[in-house]
């Protein structure tokens, strides 16, 4: 089951060290950074129902209720 | 002596079927001997079924075509009699290496079985494969064996009357007319008859161009398969080197979508891409070079009235995986004890519907593997490119991302679940032995199991009596007993303490049991013939 309820420890601080973690990167660094990220989260996840549910969420907000 | 290639191995001869007087009625006609069309051949020709291959050509494959063999069609190969020459001539190997700009990214092993008689893939060219099919062909015609091969023999026109086709053949002397009650097209990607019947081909076709290059060279990188995304020597694009028998070397450069042709093949321009990959001073002599773009597609039936498509005719794919040929030996495996049964009226002609239906299953896995590869490969947006950029760059330190790394997913055999010719599981044993499943090897204590089955029907049982013959409708099953070995402990039994195997002629399971019964058993046959 995805999460959509609020889930992070430290939401700021969760957030702060996102947008960090860009400082000072091209674009095309930022972008390679991103999908680095997604793929490492995403094999922590691993379930696919789990996966596909965020996938959905992601790609059509209305499917978010 | 001339190259293998380059020597007729089934000249041109004039047949009494060319006298004047009415078309000669054969039992099976093959157009194309290929890989496909002369497994086929092989295998009806063994089982007695009179066979004739006709070919336009009179020599073997001519060019880089296929290189490595996979397991399941070495087996195939082995039932046929001529799989132990072929893994004794080619290179056996193991090991793949994958790069990434300048560095290796990882390794991976594809650990041999031991419990298997062949190895998980050998390389070997295409024209020695067929050379050793021809070989396995006059082998059979010596003992009498109801096969023959016409060189230069091409069809130029064909019509299914329902009861028979017809077909008209052009021969250096002229042409004439043939009739048979079956035909199995196996003439290529380009298939004549698929175009003479007006069937469609329908799929995806790629649009990156490959320089595929066969070179001599002494050279000591070892018997592994190396694959490069973004190279130095080949920025932006891939690039891969296999190991071939007698120094033979395969190379395959991604060399992208608008190129100019004639310029790429020009030598010096192969020569210095060469340079460029393997060092300034590297000596090697050029065997074949050519641009191939590739395709992943396949017929809507395999099956229409009297006519059945196998391999490149039936189904194309690309060559990421090694699966072409591979795939198309499966066909006929599938094919030919299908066919033997409705010629010698044992099964209804429906039979050969389930060819259609089973192989199609196998093609849409095989094009749906060979197609992610390519585009993993060969991404075709900007963020399909960030994506498997990234997929590359955390595979060197990050273990989970290298079963991501796509540069073809090595053909494995397909298992027909769903297909109707399946009986009853017992799902308490091993799920890799289910029905629909091509038999796993294993050391039986008493030689391998997959020496021991195929071309009948035949009843295993492990700890458990089953007869020695059972009749059912004409068709006889075999039965042997084995002890459990270790690993048929592993592949068959599980944790049960016995079972019994329905096995089909190309080694498929259909059926299998705790225990012996023979109304189950005939029930199964039945099914597995199409008659339930
Ligand atoms: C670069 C490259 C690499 C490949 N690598 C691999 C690999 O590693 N492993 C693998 O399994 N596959 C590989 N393949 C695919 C493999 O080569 C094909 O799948 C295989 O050759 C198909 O065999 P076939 O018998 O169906 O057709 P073909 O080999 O194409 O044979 C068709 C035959 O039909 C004959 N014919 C055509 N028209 C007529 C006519 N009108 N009358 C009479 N005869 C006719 C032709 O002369 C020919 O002999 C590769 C292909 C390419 C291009």
């Amino acid at each position: 089951m995805l999460i959509t309820k609020p889930n992070f420890d430290h939401t700021d601080d969760f957030y702060a060290a996102l947008i960090k973690a860009h400082d000072g990167l091209s674009k095309a660094q930022s972008d390679a950074l991103n999908a680095r990220l997604l793929l490492i989260l995403s094999n922590h996840i691993g379930d696919q129902s789990v996966l596909d549910t965020a996938l959905k969420a992601a790609s059509s907000e209305k499917e978010l209720s | 002596m001339g190259k293998i290639f380059n020597t007729p191995l089934y000249p041109y001869q004039r047949s009494e079927d060319q006298d004047p007087g009415p078309a000669t009625r054969h039992k099976v006609i093959i157009i194309g001997a290929g890989p496909v069309g002369l497994a086929a051949a092989i295998d009806l020709a063994q089982q007695d079924i009179p066979v004739l291959v006709l070919d336009d050509n009179d020599r073997v494959s001519f060019g880089s075509r296929a290189i490595c063999f996979a397991k399941r069609p070495l087996e195939i190969l082995d039932r046929l009699g001529c799989g132990e020459p072929m893994v004794a001539r080619g290179v056996a190997w193991d090991t793949g290496r994958v790069f990434f700009d300048k560095d290796e990214a990882y390794s991976f092993n594809l650990l041999p079985e031991t419990d298997h008689k062949n190895p998980a893939f050998i390389n070997l060219q295409q024209y020695t494969f067929e050379e050793k099919l021809v070989e396995r062909v006059r082998a059979l015609q010596e003992q009498g064996k109801p096969i023959e091969l016409r060189g230069k023999n091409k069809v130029t026109a064909l019509a299914d009357n329902g009861g028979h086709v017809r077909l008209e053949v052009d021969t250096p002397e002229g042409s004439y007319l043939l009739e048979t009650d079956w035909l199995i097209a196996c003439d290529g990607a380009t298939s004549p008859t698929r175009r003479m019947l007006g069937h469609d081909f329908e799929g995806r076709v790629f649009e990156d161009n490959f320089l595929i290059v066969d070179v001599i060279m002494q050279a000591d990188f070892p018997a592994e398969r190396w694959f490069w995304f973004d190279p130095p020597f080949n920025r932006g694009q891939s690039a891969l080197l296999h190991k071939q028998p007698d120094n033979v070397w395969r190379i395959d450069f991604q060399i992208g979508q608008d190129i100019d042709r004639e310029a790429e093949l020009e030598p010096e321009n192969i020569h210095r891409r060469l340079r460029a990959m393997l060092g300034k001073d590297a000596e090697f002599e050029l065997e074949w070079a050519s641009i191939y773009t590739f395709q992943c597609r396949r017929m809507e039936r395999f099956r229409y009235g009297r006519t059945l498509f196998a391999g490149d005719a039936a189904h194309q794919v690309s060559p990421f995986g090694a699966r072409g040929a591979n795939s198309g030996l499966q066909d006929t495996d599938n094919l030919v004890w299908k066919l033997k049964l409705v010629i010698e009226g044992k099964a209804g002609e429906d039979l050969l519907d389930t060819y259609s239906d089973e192989r199609i299953y196998g093609a849409d896995e095989n094009i749906l593997n060979s197609t992610r590869s390519t585009d993993f490969i060969t991404p075709k947006t900007e963020i399909s490119r960030i994506f498997r950029d990234a997929v590359l760059t955390l595979a060197k330190e990050h273990e989970f991302a290298r079963p991501l790394v796509n540069s073809g997913r090595l053909s494995v055999p397909c298992t027909y679940d769903d297909s109707k010719l399946n009986g009853p599981d017992m799902e308490q044993l091993p799920r890799a032995t289910r029905p629909g499943a091509p038999l796993k090897d294993a050391d039986t204590g008493t030689g391998w199991l997959l020496d021991q089955t195929g071309n009948d029907f035949q009843l295993l049982g492990i700890n458990a009596d089953v007869p020695e013959t059972l009749e059912v409708g004409g068709i006889t099953i075999k039965g042997f007993q084995l002890s459990p070995t270790e690993s048929l402990k592993t592949c068959y039994l599980g944790d049960a303490r016995a079972a019994v195997y329905l096995i089909r002629p190309d080694q498929h399971v259909v059926a299998r049991w705790l225990a012996y019964s023979k109304s189950a058993t005939i029930a199964a046959l039945r099914q597995a013939t199409g008659k339930a």
